[in-house]
């Protein structure tokens, strides 16, 4: 047993929960300021690779060799399509249903997400088939005390710790971060402070969207294979990160992720189909120990 | 006139909240609306500031209709509305409360002034910038409240209910307090249903009952009106 818990194992569920992470702050931002549960989430990460795929080629034949400006460029588009997506899903999907049952926004989520999946599967350019994901940025593999490191694995830790130090500085520090936060708490206080709410649930979606965008630029490059399907997976173990950490909670939601990435990893060393499940029992086991997540503090109506 | 209010009407699905309202509000008095529980009061300030919508009716701030504007274009022009409970952001710290009232204002140092303004109106306050909104008392809410409305530069103050749920003591505290806030210029359109307190610092007085205003008169006729003072004064 105690060899599953060594140092690669280690670094490999840091760099799973990660990418996690970066997808969860969507999923739990998102909650915090109009209580919805965004199932087309993971199909916002899905659009990050696919832009980063079409960002890569295009740059690289006019770039070839500068592999630091189109790595930059690369993470720029695949975060500004994902968050233009997750704009427009806003304004066309969600805002119109903004007061109206709870229920018909969920619906319209799954909805949405469904649509992606299929519309991008049915694009003569994307197509249903999977494809590989160029090498964007040499591989290398280092060996540090008997784990091998890649850089792969120091870019995609590093990558999502300065966004989510980025994040929390946003909305801790910023008057936007404050305004932020205020629409989570009170729509109606909000607006009479002068607050455009739409606006700021806009940014939201913007900012949510941008690191799913992102997240699915790193696991291109880690996982390189990439297919309109591929958000399903990891969008579902982001959302469990986020009700595991407290739904609507940032940190919370980080700390779930980390918790994810590490236990699968852990699991999937011992057995693969293990690990491929223990997300879920851990899901289960908090929200029977502590149904609003480790650092969640309401309550009242989560979906 | 600073706020011109005619025929107002606002409906809740199909539910008439407000009927028929109408009311006027010169500048720099003091205007209170009395009334019962239900008889409409809130819903006619949240239409005022625009967190409902108007049905039909009119309503103009000095001059210009600002009939279902939004609520957030409202506070530039003037409109402080300091809602029912309070509406304190609780994980937000005192001083971030007020900061975020000066969302609409440029000049950040105006910001900085005013809430030094509010700081030496409420003293109690300074003593609290830095603790969360949520651990004040309901009286210190009170004051953050009124603060945060000072700090958006409002020119015509809408208190919904400020004594609710306060000590005898702390309501005489707030109601000087509004009687200075008016003194040095601030318009005040005040909803209460302690009616002998606001009737005792208003200079015009409305009743509205059941969605429609009823009487209306300086604050000393309706004080002495036989009917208020059985329904509302208690004498």
């Amino acid at each position: 047993m105690g060899s599953i818990f060594n140092a690669q194992q280690i670094v490999n569920g840091l760099q799973v929960g990660s990418i996690y992470a970066l997808i969860a702050l969507g999923y739990t931002m998102v909650y915090g300021i109009v209580r919805l549960i965004n199932f087309a989430h993971g199909d916002f990460y899905m659009i990050g690779a696919y832009a980063a795929y079409g960002a890569f080629y295009l740059f690289n034949a006019s770039l070839g060799g500068k592999t630091g400006i189109v790595a930059f460029l690369v993470l720029a588009a695949s975060m500004a399509a994902s968050g233009a997506v997750a704009l427009l899903a806003n304004k066309l999907a969600y805002k119109p249903l903004r007061y109206k049952p709870k229920l018909s926004s969920l619906i319209t989520a799954i909805g949405v997400s469904m649509f992606l999946e299929y519309f991008f599967s049915a694009l003569p350019v994307i197509g249903p088939s999977y494809r590989s994901f160029p090498e964007i940025i040499p591989r290398t593999d280092i060996t540090v005390g008997g784990a091998i490191i890649s850089n792969y694995v120091v870019i995609d830790i590093a990558v999502a710790a300065i966004l989510m130090v980025s994040l929390t500085l946003l909305v801790r520090k910023s008057s936007l971060g404050k305004a932020m936060r205020a629409v989570s708490q009170d729509k109606d206080a909000a607006r009479l402070m002068g607050i455009n709410v739409e606006k700021i649930i806009s940014f939201t979606f913007l900012i949510g969207g941008a690191f799913a965008g992102a997240a699915g630029l790193l696991a291109g490059m880690t996982y390189p294979r990439i297919f309109p399907y591929m958000g399903i997976q990891p969008g579902l173990k982001a959302f469990i990160a986020a009700v595991l950490g407290g739904i609507g909670n940032i940190p919370g939601a980080v700390l779930g992720a980390y918790i994810m990435g590490l236990a699968e990893t852990f699991a999937s060393a011992y057995n693969s189909l293990i690990g491929e499940g223990i997300s879920f029992a851990i899901l289960i086991l908090v929200l029977l120990i502590r149904p609003t997540g480790l650092l969640g503090e309401k309550t009242a109506d989560k979906i | 006139m600073m706020l011109s209010v005619k025929n107002l009407k606002v409906c809740y699905g199909k539910i008439e909240a407000i009927k028929d309202v109408s009311f006027d509000v010169p500048d720099g008095k003091i205007v209170t609306l009395i009334g019962a529980n239900g008889a409409g009061k809130t819903t006619t300030l949240r239409a005022l500031s625009g967190l409902e919508k108007c049905a039909s009716g009119t309503v103009t701030l000095d001059g210009r209709n600002i009939t279902n504007m939004e609520a957030h274009m409202l506070v530039p022009l003037g409109i402080a509305h300091v809602p029912e409970g309070r509406k304190i952001f609780p994980t937000l710290t005192v001083k971030e409360n007020l900061e975020l009232a000066g969302w609409t204002v440029k000049n950040k140092k105006e910001v900085k002034r005013r809430m030094e303004e509010v700081f030496s109106i409420f003293p109690r306050i300074k003593e609290r910038a830095s603790q969360l909104g949520g651990t004040l008392s309901g009286g210190e809410q009170q004051m953050l409240a009124v603060g945060r409305a000072l700090v958006t530069g409002g020119k015509l103050l809408l208190l919904d209910e400020p004594s609710m749920g306060l000590a005898p003591v702390l309501v005489d505290e707030i109601f000087e307090q509004i009687v200075s806030i008016n003194k040095k210029g601030t318009t005040i359109l005040l909803v209460e249903q302690n009616a002998a307190e606001a009737l005792a610092i208003a200079d015009f007085a409305y009743v509205l009952e059941v969605g429609y205003t009823t009487l209306n008169g300086t604050a000393k006729e309706i004080e002495a009106n036989p009917r208020v003072r059985e329904a509302y004064l208690g004498v």
